[in-house]
């Protein structure tokens, strides 16, 4: 058992154990607290991998901008805990095989490929932000320009709806 | 080194239990939290056959993606402002105007 | 201009009368009678003048065969089938009789039909059935002839239920319609035997084609096609020509107007069946087997109808079983190899029974209506040229000598009587039904015009009727009478004119001509003998029942008395008929076809696909439930079915979970 694996797995659970509280928990705020540590969990992962950069833009975005901002969205909207209300008829029985089904699939298929794809490289034949942000700024330039102006849209439909009805 | 298989099975199990909350959970703001789980899984898988095939394409996609995602919570929190303020509630189930 | 104009413009003879119909029917509502008179007389007289011309060109031309094809009416594949016309000196015959008598007919009905009501339709019917009748003999090719024999059929459907206000009139048109198609079936199946083996309908193509030629003749009980192809024309015939067991609709044909009787189920319509049999003659001669059964049954019908017509009181019906009976002779003639006797007696018959049903219309006529013997009587001095007719006809078909009948019948039972295997028997019977037939017919004479008049004299006003129906009778009372005097030389060693006239057509395949030198001919003088005094022994029989001792008749039929039922009941064939054949088929049609299959089957098939949309709707209905998150469940689903495709499905070669491995 290498020190990689130990770190692979310990960081698994975490996430793992994230997730399913996402679901177990009552209120909402305590889901996005789990979901908070699923993302921690995940960027070290990504560390695990050699993908520095994406790690770091995991934390700063994910975990400081869009979990803060779902944060705010519950404050301000006062979420309280979650009424039990009947349970609708399709969501049911069928919905958790639904969800069996489509994770076990693919997780299946991918145990049962013997050619399992190795790591062919350590990180850092290409240091990582350097070489991603050749491809950014070269090989990805135009759909960089268009998230960009995609941005743009997201922050004006925001600010239309977020605003007050003039009474 | 840690296989890749372990990382896309992680990544599947983490999407299935997205997919999980968000067929079972009723509050609206929970339900757009297990999508973000979704996408994060996603990204996990990215990133483990970016580093498997020892390009960098999958990191820069999982660079979009996240940056998608952050556009896409701020409107959906925006629209889910305006359905709590309507409707008076969180719970996905009264907001059920297009039922006969 | 061609040599034989006539013969290049044939269609115009059956053309005429079919314009003469259609004028008729359409416009014929609004106008008088008189024109209504002159569109149908003249077209039918003018399509007799015609053949007249046709005739006499082709006698000019000294054809043996003229045949043209005018226009392609099938094509299909190797197959041709066009309208193409012969002239040869069968068709002669045939269409001089058919426009002949028929335009006699036509104005004898002028008279009779003068206070019916629907007179321009009963016109326009007759030439229909006049232009069908046309087309049947001219025809070249069997197809073309069906044609013909269908639409006969379908004109003696219109004219037998002509009053169609009353249920019996109706319910015998049917009758006569659907019988007929039975035997229809019978002649299309044989027609499709034909063609299957010789792969043409037409006639000239079959009788000279050389697979007859190399075909040996089939042995007498060996049945290979040709017997059975014979056998089915031969069944068609017995549906058109009234033979047993399809001549059930002959009698209640009587319900149409007395001219249609005459013209139709006399003359003209009855005799398709004999034509149709001597024109394929050369095939029933390669079959011996089908020319047996032909003979025999001619003969049993002959035989059984002249039984039931002894003691029928209807004058009519007493002429249909009459007519029936005479057919059977015809077809005993066709099957024992004589076509042209056969030909002879349904010329004189055409004559004779045709004055017969006409004179008989007379006598209903003058006597305002009443067709039942029993209440007639006494009429001889009344109606003095209704009586010299019929009486001529009955000397005629009883076969007295040098009447028309006597030469023609004769001329049957010789050639019966040389036949093999069956050849004395089918005398026997012929003979047999000579007596019975001379019985009944005098029978019908004595009742209705001799004796004391059994009806009342102040309500009946007996008229003898107009010379429109009168000059009829009595042209055809002269035919009757020098009809068969074609043979008379034959009788005196010289030559059958009217054999050798057809000897052509017939050529090589008459057993037993009647050559008439030596033995031969002295042994047709004795049956010549005995035929007349049979005819003579029924003239006296019926004479001392009906007239010397009247009420003998009735003491006879009560002593036999279920021998009379029998008869008068006619064998009971009816009733059995409708036990047998109607009561099934109305019960399959109704309890089967109709409640299972089409309510059941088919109603239930289109309303089931009809509710199985609705179920289907009702199903589907429920993914739009206006409920998100069952909208979540769909999604899901969604994306499952695509990822199992993606997986699963070879796209061009492996599939990816193929790749995987």
């Amino acid at each position: 058992m290498t020190a990689p694996l130990v770190v692979f797995f310990v960081l698994a659970a975490l996430a793992v154990i994230g997730a399913v509280s996402l679901i177990l928990q009552k209120h909402p705020i305590h889901s996005a607290l789990s979901l908070i540590v699923v993302m921690i969990a995940l960027a070290g992962l990504y560390l695990l991998l050699g993908a520095e950069f994406v790690a770091a833009v995991q934390i700063i975005v994910y975990g400081g901008a869009i979990m803060v901002l779902f944060v705010f969205v519950i404050m301000l909207l006062n979420a309280g805990i979650e009424e039990h209300t009947s349970i609708s008829k399709m969501a049911g029985v069928p919905g958790l095989l639904l969800v069996v089904a489509l994770a076990g699939f693919v997780a299946a298929t991918i145990a049962r490929s013997t050619e399992s794809i190795q790591a062919t490289s350590q990180t850092g034949e290409m240091a990582s932000t350097l070489g991603i942000s050749n491809m950014i700024f070269k090989d990805f330039v135009y759909p960089f320009e268009l998230t960009s102006f995609l941005i743009l849209v997201a922050v004006l439909g925001a600010t239309v709806l977020a605003q007050r009805e003039k009474s | 080194m840690v296989p890749t298989n372990y990382y896309v099975i992680l990544s599947a199990v983490l999407f299935g239990l997205g997919v999980f909350a968000f067929i079972f959970k009723r509050n609206i703001i929970t339900i757009f939290m297990s999508i973000e789980l979704m996408l994060n899984a996603v990204n996990l898988a990215f990133v483990a056959f970016s580093q498997a095939l020892g390009k960098l394409d999958g990191q820069v996609f999982v660079l979009f993606v996240i940056v998608v995602a952050a556009a896409e919570a701020a409107v959906g929190l925006g629209i889910i402002i305006l359905i709590a303020r309507n409707r008076q509630t969180l719970n996905v189930e009264r907001v059920n105007l297009l039922k006969l | 201009m061609p040599t034989h104009p006539m013969l290049e413009y044939l269609w115009i003879i059956p053309l005429l009368p079919l314009l003469g119909s259609a004028v008729n029917g359409l416009f014929g509502a609004k106008w008088p009678n008189k024109i209504v008179n002159g569109v149908a007389i003249g077209s039918t007289g003018l399509s007799f003048l015609c053949a007249l011309e046709a005739v006499r060109e082709f006698f000019e031309s000294g054809q043996v065969l003229f045949r043209k094809e005018f226009f392609t009416w099938i094509a299909a594949g190797n197959f041709r089938a066009g309208f193409d016309l012969q002239m040869d000196q069968l068709t002669v015959v045939m269409v001089l009789v058919v426009t002949g008598v028929g335009w006699l007919i036509h104005i004898y009905a002028t008279g009779y039909m003068a206070h019916e009501g629907g007179y321009y339709r009963f016109f326009s019917y007759l030439n229909l059935f006049m232009f069908f009748m046309l087309i049947l003999v001219l025809a070249a090719n069997y197809v073309l002839l069906f044609v013909g024999w269908e639409g006969v059929g379908l004109a003696s459907y219109l004219l037998i239920g002509f009053y169609f206000l009353k249920k019996s009139a109706s319910d015998a048109g049917k009758k006569a319609f659907i019988v007929n198609r039975i035997g229809d079936f019978g002649f299309m199946l044989g027609m499709f035997l034909l063609f299957r083996a010789f792969h043409t309908l037409d006639f000239q193509a079959i009788f000279t084609s050389s697979t007859l030629q190399g075909w040996p003749v089939e042995l007498s009980g060996h049945l290979g096609t040709l017997t059975f192809a014979c056998l089915l024309i031969f069944m068609g015939a017995c549906g058109k020509s009234a033979q047993l067991p399809l001549y059930v609709w002959l009698p209640d044909a009587m319900e149409g107007p007395t001219p249609v009787s005459a013209l139709i189920h006399a003359a003209t319509m009855v005799t398709a069946g004999v034509y149709v049999v001597a024109r394929s003659h050369i095939l029933f001669t390669h079959a011996p087997t089908a020319m047996l059964v032909v003979a025999i049954v001619g003969c049993a019908t002959a035989f059984f109808a002249a039984t039931i017509g002894l003691v029928q009181t209807d004058i009519k019906k007493v002429l249909a079983y009459s007519t029936v009976s005479q057919l059977g002779y015809m077809f005993l003639a066709c099957g024992v190899g004589a076509f042209s006797a056969g030909i002879f007696h349904l010329m004189t018959h055409a004559f004779f029974k045709a004055l017969l049903f006409l004179a008989a219309g007379s006598v209903i006529h003058a006597m305002g209506g009443e067709q039942d013997m029993n209440r007639m009587g006494g009429l001889s001095k009344k109606i003095r040229w209704t009586y010299g007719t019929m009486l001529v006809a009955t000397f005629a078909i009883t076969g007295i000598p040098f009447f028309a009948g006597f030469f023609s019948k004769d001329a049957i039972l010789f050639a019966a009587f040389q036949s093999q295997p069956a050849g004395t028997v089918l005398y026997a019977f012929g003979l047999l039904t000579a007596l019975l037939t001379s019985f009944y017919m005098f029978r019908l004479i004595f009742l209705t015009f001799n004796g004391r008049p059994r009806f009342d004299e102040h309500h009946v006003h007996v008229h003898e009727s107009p010379w429109s129906m009168l000059g009829p009778l009595v042209i055809l009372a002269v035919l009757s009478t020098i009809g068969g005097w074609f043979a008379l030389p034959a009788f005196f060693q010289g030559p059958d004119h009217f054999a050798n006239f057809l000897a052509p057509v017939f050529v090589g395949h008459e057993s037993a001509e009647a050559a008439g030198e030596g033995a031969a001919y002295q042994l047709e003088m004795i049956l010549a003998g005995v035929a007349v005094s049979t005819a003579l022994i029924g003239l006296g029989v019926a004479y001392w029942l009906y007239l010397k001792r009247p009420g003998k008749a009735d003491g006879l039929a009560k002593s036999m008395k279920p021998v009379y039922t029998t008869l008068l009941n006619k064998y009971y064939v009816d009733e059995l008929y409708a036990a047998v054949v109607v009561k099934p088929l109305m019960w399959i049609s109704t309890n089967v076809l109709w409640k299972t299959a089409d309510v059941a089957g088919i109603d239930g098939a289109v309303n089931g696909i009809a509710s199985g949309a609705t179920a289907i709707g009702d199903g589907v209905r429920h993914t739009q439930s206006g409920n998100t998150r069952s909208y979540a469940v769909w999604v899901v689903v969604g994306a499952l079915v695509v990822i199992a495709v993606v997986f699963f499905w070879p796209f061009g070669g492996k599939s990816v979970l193929g790749m995987v491995r």
